[in-house]
């Protein structure tokens, strides 16, 4: 059982620290526990659960868990439909979230989503230093040391994951009680009251779907034109969940969704004139309301990281990161949980990849763990090997069934390396980016894609004598990529690279 | 999306938005994504599907054809706009060669874009037109 009253890991030198324990940094000390790597976890919460110990704010998850599935529950195939359990090795630690899910909706409640968490940590035995607050860092003779309310760690290496859950305003919004994500009151006392969301994204959308049985009026604005999921088919836009808002605006219910920047908001009265400008025509519309809330997005809370050289891009202060989530500009910094979407990957067709929601980054922490066993600890990793003639029906049940591929389109890909030496070797799941982008063996790397139009089809990167080239396979209906048509183009494909005899049929 | 205030600043130095008045340029910043690459890292991949439209902020890139650089592209500049326009994969790699910092706009995007800023899409009608006339002389 996890306690909090047990304490593990006092201040001291440490070969690795993990900082958090939201669901990256979970699946991160769990898959590095696996490859025996030893390692500190600090945290400043009391319990495992990160953000979702409050958030999201009207409780209830986005991503679903589907009960019943086409897989078994606890199978690797069955993770495509779970889109929030952890992924643990033994039956008690394998599809949790189902387990604690009451049936009443495929999307867990916030409280559920705590449960899942603390009941994965708790059965996997995590040990994590709770209560244990990271305050500031600094580098000494090439190691980080990490200041914390109980001490010093010192540690050659750190991986952080605290999130990207710190909510950030622009100037226009810095005025007198205009609220933000998560300081939002009681949903009752908005009733009878006209509100004007700035932001169009998720969480204003969010908003507006909580307010809109109390709200009098709602007015969701910012420059660009609101995007669905439904229409992007990617989690670009705003997900099914938080889309009622849009309909009522659709069907002229009384909400307003309006493409229009916000020029200025002034106190007027107990409320607020919000003036705001076309970016169209440059046309003015000033709206008289009782509250502003912004949802103008988060931000990374790497307090002193930049000061030591993490570079960081964006308005979110996402630190840039190589392929394997490492600072880009300072070695021995990584990263774990939703802050791994600072490493783009390919985003082919301006797809990002899922590495912002758990369903993307739990996978995402397995390979980061490995990474960090093999190149920091010396751990030898076992590598399969493969007959010539399994090499088709592997690769094309991974990109049918594997659950990396599937909630990592064009981001992670299954690696099969063709070495004189070591034959046909499953060097397994590793960021395409990194394959694409770094020398090596005759290969193949098998990844789903998606083009925000069509279904999904797998792709096939070959790199044969130091030259790679892409091969997209067709999509089919049934998202079923096993059948002999896709065995024998795939089999065509490979034939590039020598070794690879035809499937058994 | 998830760009930085201080890019309206930027942009308003760059000939492609000159014709933009500061609404539209501050409407980019809800547009554009914004994205970082290293040295050597590798923005667009020569014969890759899927590529994007950027726009240079910060930083230079090379265009490497077949592993040879041909030419750099500097803040101000842009890049993908063929492969995007066409549907083509890009017949050159773009290397980042120091820190490079630019605005992205996701490919199926560029169509809706260009069509809601006519001037932009002079500028780039321009800039494309001059890039055809310098390949016609050194054809001929």
């Amino acid at each position: 059982m996890v306690e909090l009253t047990d304490r593990p890991f006092p201040p001291g030198r440490y070969p690795l620290i993990v900082v958090g324990s939201g669901p990256g940094a979970l699946q991160l000390t769990y898959s590095l526990r696996r490859f025996g790597v030893e390692h500190a976890v600090l945290t400043g919460d009391d319990a495992p659960g990160g953000m979702f110990r409050r958030w999201p704010i009207f409780q209830r998850m986005l991503s679903w868990t589907k009960p019943y599935a086409n897989h078994k529950r606890g199978t690797r195939e069955y993770e495509r439909y779970d889109w929030n359990s952890l992924l643990g090795e033994e039956e008690t630690t394998r599809s949790v979230m189902p387990r604690v899910m009451d049936g009443t909706s495929y999307f867990p409640s916030r409280p559920e989503m705590e449960r899942g968490l603390v009941e994965f940590a708790t059965s996997a035995d995590l040990r994590i230093r709770y209560a244990c607050r990271w305050e500031s860092t600094r580098m000494e003779g090439g190691e980080i040391v990490l200041s914390t309310s109980d001490g010093e760690y010192r540690t050659p290496a750190a991986v952080f994951a605290v999130g990207v859950a710190e909510p950030w305003r622009p100037q226009t919004l810095d005025v007198e009680g205009v609220q933000q994500y998560g300081e939002l009151r009681h949903a009752e006392t908005y009733a009878d009251r006209r509100i004007f969301i700035v932001g169009k994204q998720n969480s204003g959308f969010e908003i507006a779907t909580g307010l809109l049985p109390w709200a009098r009026q709602i007015v969701l604005a910012s420059p660009s034109r609101t995007k669905l999921s439904v229409d992007t088919r990617t989690l670009v836009g705003v997900r099914a969940r938080y889309v009622q808002p849009y309909e009522d605006w659709a069907l002229a219910g009384g909400v307003v969704i309006l493409d229009a920047s916000i020029e200025k908001v002034e106190r007027r009265g107990n409320g607020y004139l919000v003036h705001t400008k076309s970016p169209a025509d440059g046309s003015a519309l000033d709206f008289e309301v009782d509250d502003v809330i912004a949802a103008t997005g988060f931000v990374c809370p790497l307090q002193d990281l930049p000061r030591l050289g993490v570079e960081t891009f964006g308005q979110s202060g996402l630190p840039a990161q190589t392929p394997f989530w490492e600072s880009a500009s300072v070695p021995g910094v990584y990263f774990a949980g939703t802050i791994m979407q600072g490493a783009h990957g390919l985003r082919k067709h301006g797809i990002p990849s899922n590495s912002g929601a758990v369903q993307g980054y739990r996978y995402n922490a397995r390979v980061l763990a490995r990474h960090i066993a093999e190149t920091r600890f010396g751990v030898a990793v076992d590598r399969p090997a493969l007959k010539a003639e399994e090499v088709v029906t592997f690769l094309l049940a991974e990109v049918s069934r594997g659950p990396e591929l599937w909630h990592q389109r064009s981001y992670l890909a299954r690696i099969v390396t063709f070495d004189p030496d070591r034959g046909i070797v499953d060097e397994g799941i590793q960021p395409l980016a990194h394959f694409l982008d770094s020398p090596g063996p005759d290969a193949v790397a098998v990844a789903l894609e998606a083009n925000g139009k069509d279904d999904p089809y797998p792709a096939v990167y070959v790199r044969a004598s130091g030259a790679t080239s892409e091969n997209l396979l067709p999509p089919h209906p049934l998202l079923d990529y096993e059948g002999p048509e896709y065995q024998r183009q795939l089999g065509s494909v490979l034939a590039k690279l020598g070794a690879v005899a035809a499937p058994v049929q | 999306m998830d760009v930085r205030e201080d890019v309206v600043d930027i942009l308003s130095g760059f000939s492609l938005f000159a014709d933009l008045a500061t609404p539209e340029l501050e409407s980019l910043v809800d547009i554009f994504g914004e994205e970082a690459f290293q040295p050597g890292e590798r923005v667009l991949r020569q014969g890759l599907t899927g590529s994007n439209f950027y726009v240079i902020l910060e930083g230079t890139a090379g265009i490497r054809v077949d592993g040879k650089d041909r030419a750099v592209l500097r803040p101000g500049d842009y890049f993908g706009e063929i492969s995007t326009l066409l549907g083509v994969p890009p017949t050159a790699d773009i290397v980042a060669q120091v820190r490079l910092r630019c605005l992205v706009l996701p490919g199926a995007d560029l169509q809706s874009f260009l069509v809601g800023h006519p001037r932009v899409m002079y500028r780039i009608l321009q800039e494309e037109a001059r890039k055809v006339r310098t390949t016609t002389r050194w054809l001929s």
